[in-house]
């Protein structure tokens, strides 16, 4: 067995907002490793906290309390300026294409932005920095005759392109990818797809990717990570949290995909209602309102995720004899 | 099973400044009585233009209706009216939305709007309007109580259940629903997946239903059709479709999307992407894109042909197959 040192190790991350109902519980004591070169899949219903926790971990929003290392530096103590050293490092692909790159700089000066920011290069040397785009762009696939095009002249795909050329450009170790393809056709999703395992390949990429769409994940991710409402339900490695999921919210979620062959008719097991506040949530089970197994013990003291086998954490009370 | 919508070489182009978008190119498709017909592409094939053109919404500039018939019972929905138009809108021909946050008023109660809906075809009061409204609440799975509530109180699922009650007040003979779960989540597009068959066959509706996601597709649809370049490229019943997918990009589109019960290491994408619609190639749409295409292709334009029973693909690789009834 491979010991590696984990890249990244989230411990207990909170983040609150305060509302005028009350403390929104947005990531609610999230605590998991990354190890380097691996790919951590994040998924849960709109609402659950996934981006917030890409965010937080990122710093582009502050943790409420909780610890990030990355290699051993904790991102939370870091000053303004041990952050920007560190950002060179962690980068993050955001969803929409259409409205996180500048609609009024050209595809190279979005690429090489970075560069410029982090004091890699001059903004002088244009000869330099048009090289460089060039190569990034080749390593993401974009035509080198739109080194000067603007981003309404592309349409999604290309445009998503040149998110991940941005977030490529500083050589980073770890990158938070926030629903890369949700906005992207089927067939352009696979083009992209193909492309970030390509890069992580080269590149030795460790990524946090966050999702809702099941199918997705399975196939990119080694580890996958279920939330609902702010809280880690289960983890464990992909495979075999499609063959065996163990928490009851899992389970539902995994049956209401629609297989792709109507010779397969779906076993659902259907869920009550719809996902609950996550305003001052109640002690407890926060799924156990939904849940056809809920007892009265699981609301009556927080849930905490169990290690059930090797490797495989569930937060559910009745983990192992459902 | 009889025909009940039946769309005729339907032609329509929006002009714009930068030149004409050739949106639907001669399509036909045709829409039998009880049936769920899934209608699957991606963005810019003309879907949603099609949607629009039924329902007699294609705005007009820029967009023109160059050609065809679109047959409701044997009437061409083409021909009549704006008054004719209003009477099959919402009574005849229902449509629901992608985006329940953006169809409803925001300034109004949901019960008002499902009313609305109603008085606009049927001599109620407004009071039995009303209560009629709150009965479809019911219907959709929604507590009466909650008529007087606004949109904002509702979540995605619940808003896009209102639009649904709406659709349906008026007990229409024919739904289109355009991407109607793409906004929600997984577990809840389940939940109204199974209302809207539940009451497709209650109220013994017509469904099409557009969307991009085949898994939708597999588990709902009685039949499906392909649509790329603005005309239909495949059309088979559902479990023939699966099974043996013919159209080149039919196969792409079925290869590019990762699959829950098998493993690959790499997805095989369609190379390059849609065609500009306002420059679209001459011969087969997709022979920009199509690994078997030949120069013939590229200067003509293949017909549907029916390769087996009900199932008909638009390419030249299948010549050889057509089914001939009289032989």
């Amino acid at each position: 067995m491979r010991i590696d040192k984990p890249l990244l190790q989230v411990k207990n991350l909170k983040k609150y907002f305060q509302t005028p109902g009350g403390m929104l519980h947005a990531v609610d004591d999230v605590s998991f490793d990354l190890l380097p070169g691996s790919t951590l899949g994040v998924v849960g219903e709109s609402g659950c906290g996934k981006s917030t926790m890409g965010r937080a971990i990122l710093r582009l929003q502050e943790p409420t309390s909780g610890t990030v290392l990355f290699d051993g530096t904790d991102v939370t103590a870091c000053s303004k300026r041990e952050l920007k050293a560190l950002r060179e490092q962690m980068q993050i692909i955001f969803q929409d294409p259409f409205a996180s790159i500048d609609p009024r700089m050209t595809v190279s000066q979005t690429i090489m932005e970075p560069l410029i920011i982090q004091h890699k290069m001059d903004r002088r040397d244009k000869k330099g920095l048009e090289r460089k785009a060039l190569e990034i762009m080749e390593l993401v696939g974009l035509a080198p005759r739109l080194v000067n095009s603007y981003p309404h002249e592309l349409d999604g795909g290309r445009r998503q392109r040149i998110g991940i050329g941005r977030a490529l450009v500083l050589r980073p170790r770890f990158i938070v990818c926030d629903e890369p393809v949700s906005a992207l056709d089927v067939s352009i999703q696979a083009q992209i797809l193909n492309l970030m395992q390509d890069v992580q390949k080269q590149m030795g990429l460790t990524y946090l990717f966050i999702t809702h769409d099941l199918s997705v994940v399975k196939h990119f991710s080694d580890e996958i990570l279920v939330m609902y409402l702010g809280q880690m339900v289960e983890k464990c490695e992909s495979k075999r949290l499609f063959a065996q999921p163990m928490h009851p919210y899992t389970q539902a979620l995994l049956s209401a995909i629609p297989v792709p062959d109507p010779r397969v008719r779906m076993q659902k097991i259907p869920l009550k209602g719809e996902l609950s506040s996550p305003i001052e949530p109640p002690v407890g089970c926060r799924f156990a309102k939904r849940c056809p197994y809920a007892t009265s013990a699981c609301t009556q003291k927080a849930v905490l995720p169990r290690e059930i086998e090797p490797g495989h954490f569930v937060a559910c009370v009745r983990a192992g004899e459902l | 099973m009889d025909t009940i919508l039946e769309v005729k070489d339907l032609v329509i182009h929006y002009e714009t400044d930068d030149g004409r978008v050739y949106a639907l190119n001669g399509l036909d498709l045709d829409l039998r009585e009880g049936e769920t017909l899934g209608l699957v592409g991606e963005t810019g094939a003309g879907k949603t233009t099609l949607a629009r053109g039924i329902m007699g919404l294609v705005p007009d500039p820029p967009g023109r209706i160059k050609g065809g018939e679109i047959l409701y019972r044997g009437t061409d929905l083409l021909r009549c009216s704006n008054a004719e138009m209003r009477h099959v809108r919402g009574k005849k021909i229902a449509m629901i939305f992608q985006d329940p946050m953006t169809s409803l008023n925001p300034v109004t109660n949901v019960g008002v709007q499902i009313a609305e809906a109603i008085s606009n075809h049927e001599h109620l009061s407004h009071r039995d309007a009303l209560v009629k409204a709150r009965e479809m609440l019911e219907q959709v799975g929604i507590p009466a109580g909650r008529a007087e509530e606004y949109p904002h109180q509702f979540s995605g699922g619940m808003k896009q259940r209102v639009v649904i009650a709406i659709a349906l007040a008026c007990n229409p003979d024919i739904l289109i629903a355009d991407e109607p779960t793409t906004a929600l989540d997984v577990t809840i597009q389940a939940q109204v997946l199974d209302m809207l068959r539940e009451l497709r066959e209650k109220y013994s509706m017509s469904m099409l239903l557009i969307t991009h996601d085949l898994g939708v597709v597999a588990q709902t649809c009685d039949r499906v059709a392909v649509i790329y370049g603005g005309e239909i490229v495949e059309s088979a019943d559902v479990f023939s479709l699966f099974e043996r997918h013919l159209h080149p990009y039919t196969q792409g589109l079925l290869n590019s999307i990762p699959k829950l019960n098998e493993d690959v290491d790499r997805l095989q994408p369609i190379e390059g992407m849609m065609p500009d619609p306002t420059h679209l190639p001459e011969g087969c749409k997709f022979c920009t894109r199509c690994s078997y295409a030949t120069e013939r292709c590229r200067t003509s334009h293949p017909v549907m042909r029916e390769v087996a029973s009900g199932h008909s693909v638009r390419c030249f690789r299948y010549e050889q197959e057509e089914r001939h009834e009289d032989r």
